[in-house]
């Protein structure tokens, strides 16, 4: 009983939040988790749009070192003088570039918009567990992208050691101009960023813990939540500890300890020695949240593509349970391969195999992942609509750019490849390429959820493949410059005459990078536009299963008008035989079922025949494991 | 109560939706959530301070200073003469930490810092009873045993601001240890400060709740979860410390 007195309250209170809606707190500071993810998303955006900007700029430098180009300094001021782009702003842009696109666009952008639009919606719920950190959580990461910003208008320019700001060129405040006061606003931007991951975290994975609706079973949840779960627990026991390794950094840096710093002269350190410490711990603490951190990036990405090649294939996903187990093994592989980025610090050749160990070890899960979207595609009644194709375009660039995960993943290739380019196409691929597709997957998917209208097809056509291929063209052959040994954030290769031979290469993959982005501009007027002139969407617009499409069209607090639905079956429920649609979504119960609980226990029988040999006993066990293994 | 009955400890209803799997409110999840997220960020630290002292020689065993032995003036120039505080050498932390307040001049080796302790692990008793006394709804219980663990963590932040006092004047800053290697200084003002700041912000947490619990908002309520709710914190916290005496004083 009283929990029908609880829902009416619920009800009670949602329509109590209607009347006093302002502005206010309807757009800026708004708690419903629809408005909180479109307020990530378009901060995703707006900080994608720069980073990418940032990279045509560096690119322009890289294929043309010697030419001078009068817009620098028309954009960048004293950073291009008479046409010539500053070395040290050069470090400066490669820092915020991977800053921004790995914390701002693929963590907050790409988990903070779907895990706070999906999670919800998916497993059932009215909102987050806790809506007010919910709000708090995006703006804590609204600040820390204004610092970012800001940081690049201070004296000296913003940080410059790369995005992993190793130190000493990120502790002494004197090292290199971008070690000033853009370092301490890059530090201080960070923290603000750890503090609203974690807040999202937190709720994230209290959301999917305890407010899933009736008959939502852990293994009926769409294979995005788990993702987001993940990635929420990866995120949680990950960031604190780059938030310890900055405590100590700003010690370093205004403090005058000596954690990260040894044999330091008093004069380049703000008067006070240092001694005693070591960079290397710095670097151990960094990769403690920087390897999960591209689980975090690339988890999110691969659960949005699951849910969208099986819609789009109009077939059950491939291996449920072994996806579950996959992303679970990821996720814990995860936090014990760090090492494997510092095998030149001259760790322990024996650590340095464990590490080893444990990253080829990772290839198998990411495996299964790959050969379940192909077996989900196998045979499907493929529906290839841009989101579809930009989910094929990610399990191609999982693959590409995974295998040579397996190259770097090796302690003694990696003392060749370490710092080359061809660390840096490896990430781009399977990172950065693979992320930002799955990321436009999900746009492209979440539209008509978010906004009420469609995006137009045939520009997303476009975009996608003008993407792909300028994508390749950009990464594939950083293979074989990192395969020769050019080394990554070099302001101009033309320095080394062993080199010369790939200023061509380094010109056609500027032209391939400016491709891509006049791509995204097609992307950004097709999603502004389609906000206000798009076609106005059907509440089920991809016929897909999962309960976010059983909501209205127009958003409402609290989701669902009357009862939240009940779930009777898992997501994937397409193409069923003997069923004339070919999708039954979960809120649908089977013929004559009750209890959300209890499915009825019919086994059906196999389709193929069975071998003769094949005892009819064992022919049950044996469909019941394949139904358990969730192949069948 | 017709359907709590009905609720039984299977694993389908458990996960099956509609309840929390671990009965407990999002709130009480979200702490314990927190919590594990905050216990990476104290090991983080404490991983740091292991990294670091691991470059340095080893301690020497204290064979020199007797318990309530009289400490000279010089004593901190006997020790560095006597090759117990070098540079090279991570200090004997009983050397380090042998003041009490009023016993001046006296070698009390971690006496201070295990009264500190004490007074903590009893705070986390009287939280103990704070929360056991908020299940049973009883208001004056609840408010006694809350002021009771208020006193306890302000005394423990005051006893901590009389260690750091004296640790000093003696001559440690963050950049600078007449003991011995500054990394042993700087890393216990980092990390006693870090595990400091957390109890002050309990402290803090336990008056904003103490408030609420005179003020009769629990009572109200029906339930004294918050007080729960700062109790995870408040132990978790008494946790910690036990971690960081542990790797700071006594190892």
């Amino acid at each position: 009983m009283s929990a029908v007195a609880s829902h009416a309250d619920v009800l009670h209170h949602d329509d109590h939040g209607h009347h006093k809606e302002t502005f206010i707190s309807k757009y800026v500071f708004s708690m419903d988790h629809k408005m909180i993810s479109k307020q990530f998303l378009i901060t995703g955006i707006i900080m994608g749009t720069i980073g990418m900007l940032m990279s045509l700029v560096f690119r322009l430098q890289l294929a043309y070192p010697n030419t001078t180009f009068p817009i620098f300094e028309t954009l960048l001021g004293e950073w291009g003088k008479g046409g010539k782009l500053d070395p040290n702003f050069y470090l400066a842009l490669i820092t915020i570039h991977g800053t921004i696109m790995v914390f701002f666009v693929l963590t907050a952008g790409l988990s903070g918009t779907f895990s706070n639009l999906l999670i919800p919606l998916q497993v059932g719920a009215r909102d987050m567990a806790s809506p007010f950190l919910n709000m708090l959580s995006y703006w804590f990461f609204f600040t820390s992208s204004c610092v970012m910003i800001a940081s690049l208008f201070v004296q000296g320019g913003p940080a410059s050691a790369g995005w992993t700001i190793y130190p000493p060129l990120s502790a002494l405040p004197k090292a290199i101009p971008g070690s000033g006061t853009g370092m301490t606003l890059w530090l201080v931007s960070m923290i603000l960023f750890i503090v609203s991951s974690l807040l999202g975290g937190i709720n994230y994975v209290a959301t999917v813990l305890n407010m899933r609706t009736k008959g939502m079973k852990m293994t009926r949840l769409p294979l995005t939540i788990w993702a987001f779960t993940f990635t929420a627990i990866l995120g949680i026991l990950s960031f604190p500890v780059l938030f310890g390794g900055s405590l100590l950094l700003v010690f370093d840096r205004s403090f005058g300890t000596s954690f990260y710093l040894n044999e330091i002269p008093a004069d380049l350190a703000g008067g006070i020695e240092r001694v005693g410490g070591s960079p290397i711990l710095f670097q151990h603490l960094f990769w403690f949240l920087g390897h999960p951190e591209v689980y975090i990036i690339l988890l999110p990405a691969l659960g949005i593509t699951s849910e969208v090649i099986a819609t789009n294939s109009r077939k059950p996903i491939f291996g449920y349970r072994a996806m579950i187990g996959s992303i679970m093994a990821i996720a814990l592989l995860s936090f014990v391969v760090w090492g494997h980025h510092m095998f030149i610090t001259g760790m322990n050749p024996f650590l340095g195999s464990v590490f080893m160990l444990g990253t080829l070890i990772i290839a198998v899960p990411s495996a299964i992942k790959t050969f379940n979207y192909l077996g989900t595609l196998w045979k499907g009644n493929l529906r290839l609509n841009p989101q579809m194709m930009f989910a094929i375009g990610l399990v191609s660039f999982f693959i590409s750019g995974g295998l040579t995960g397996i190259f770097l993943g090796n302690a003694a290739l990696d003392i060749n490849l370490h710092d080359t380019y061809f660390v840096v196409a490896h990430f781009h691929l399977v990172m950065g390429s693979a992320a930002i597709f799955g990321m436009l997957c999900g746009i492209y998917h979440w539209y008509p959820k978010m906004f009420g209208r469609t995006m137009n097809e045939s520009l997303g056509q476009i975009h996608f493949w003008m993407t792909i291929v300028s994508a390749y063209c950009v990464f594939f052959p950083m293979h074989f410059m990192g395969l020769a040994g050019v080394p990554r954030r070099y302001y101009a290769f033309t320095a080394y005459d062993q080199f010369n031979v790939f200023v061509d290469m380094n010109i056609f993959i500027t032209y391939a990078a400016f491709l891509g982005g006049i791509a995204q501009f097609i992307f950004l007027f097709n999603f502004f536009y389609s906000m206000r002139k798009g076609k106005k969407a059907v509440q089920n617009p991809w016929e897909s299963n999962t309960l976010e499409w059983t909501t209205p069209v127009k958003h409402l607090h609290g989701n669902w008008p009357g009862e939240i639905p009940h779930v009777y079956r898992w997501p994937y429920d397409y193409s069923v035989p003997g069923h004339e649609i070919d999708f039954i979504p979960q809120n649908t119960p089977h013929e004559g079922q009750e209890d959300p609980l209890t499915e009825p226990q019919t086994i059906p029988t196999p389709e193929r025949k069975v071998a003769p040999t094949l005892a009819k006993e064992e022919a049950v066990l044996f469909t019941l494991v394949k139904r358990w293994l969730g192949f069948a | 109560m017709a359907n709590t009955a009905t609720l039984t400890t299977d694993s389908k209803q458990t996960w099956g939706g509609g309840k929390s799997p671990f009965s407990v409110s999002y709130g009480k999840l979200m702490m314990w959530i927190f919590l594990l997220s905050d216990a990476f960020t104290f090991s983080s630290l404490l991983v740091a301070y292991g990294f670091v002292r691991f470059t340095f020689t080893s301690t020497l065993p204290n064979t020199i200073v007797k318990p309530f032995a009289h400490l000279s003036h010089s004593f901190v120039e006997d020790m560095n003469k006597a090759g117990l505080f070098v540079t090279e050498r991570w200090p004997s932390p009983e050397l380090v930490f042998n003041h009490f307040p009023f016993l001046h001049g006296i070698h009390l080796p971690l006496m201070f810092v295990s009264l500190m302790t004490f007074i903590l692990i009893a705070s986390s008793v009287t939280m103990v009873l704070a929360v056991e006394a908020g299940h049973r709804m009883a208001k004056k219980e609840v408010e006694k045993y809350m002021i009771l663990t208020i006193i306890g963590g302000a005394a423990f932040l005051g006893c901590q601001a009389w260690e750091w006092t004296n640790f000093i004047t003696e001559g440690a800053s963050l950049s600078g240890n007449p003991f011995g290697p500054t990394a042993f200084a700087a890393l216990f003002f980092i990390v006693t400060g870090f595990h400091g700041t957390h109890v002050l912000s309990g402290v803090i947490l336990n008056i904003v709740i103490y408030i609420n619990v005179v003020k009769g908002t629990y009572d109200k309520r029906g339930h004294y979860e918050m007080v729960e709710k700062v109790g995870l914190y408040w132990h978790f916290v008494d946790l910690v410390w036990v971690f960081v005496f542990t790797f700071f004083y006594l190892i």
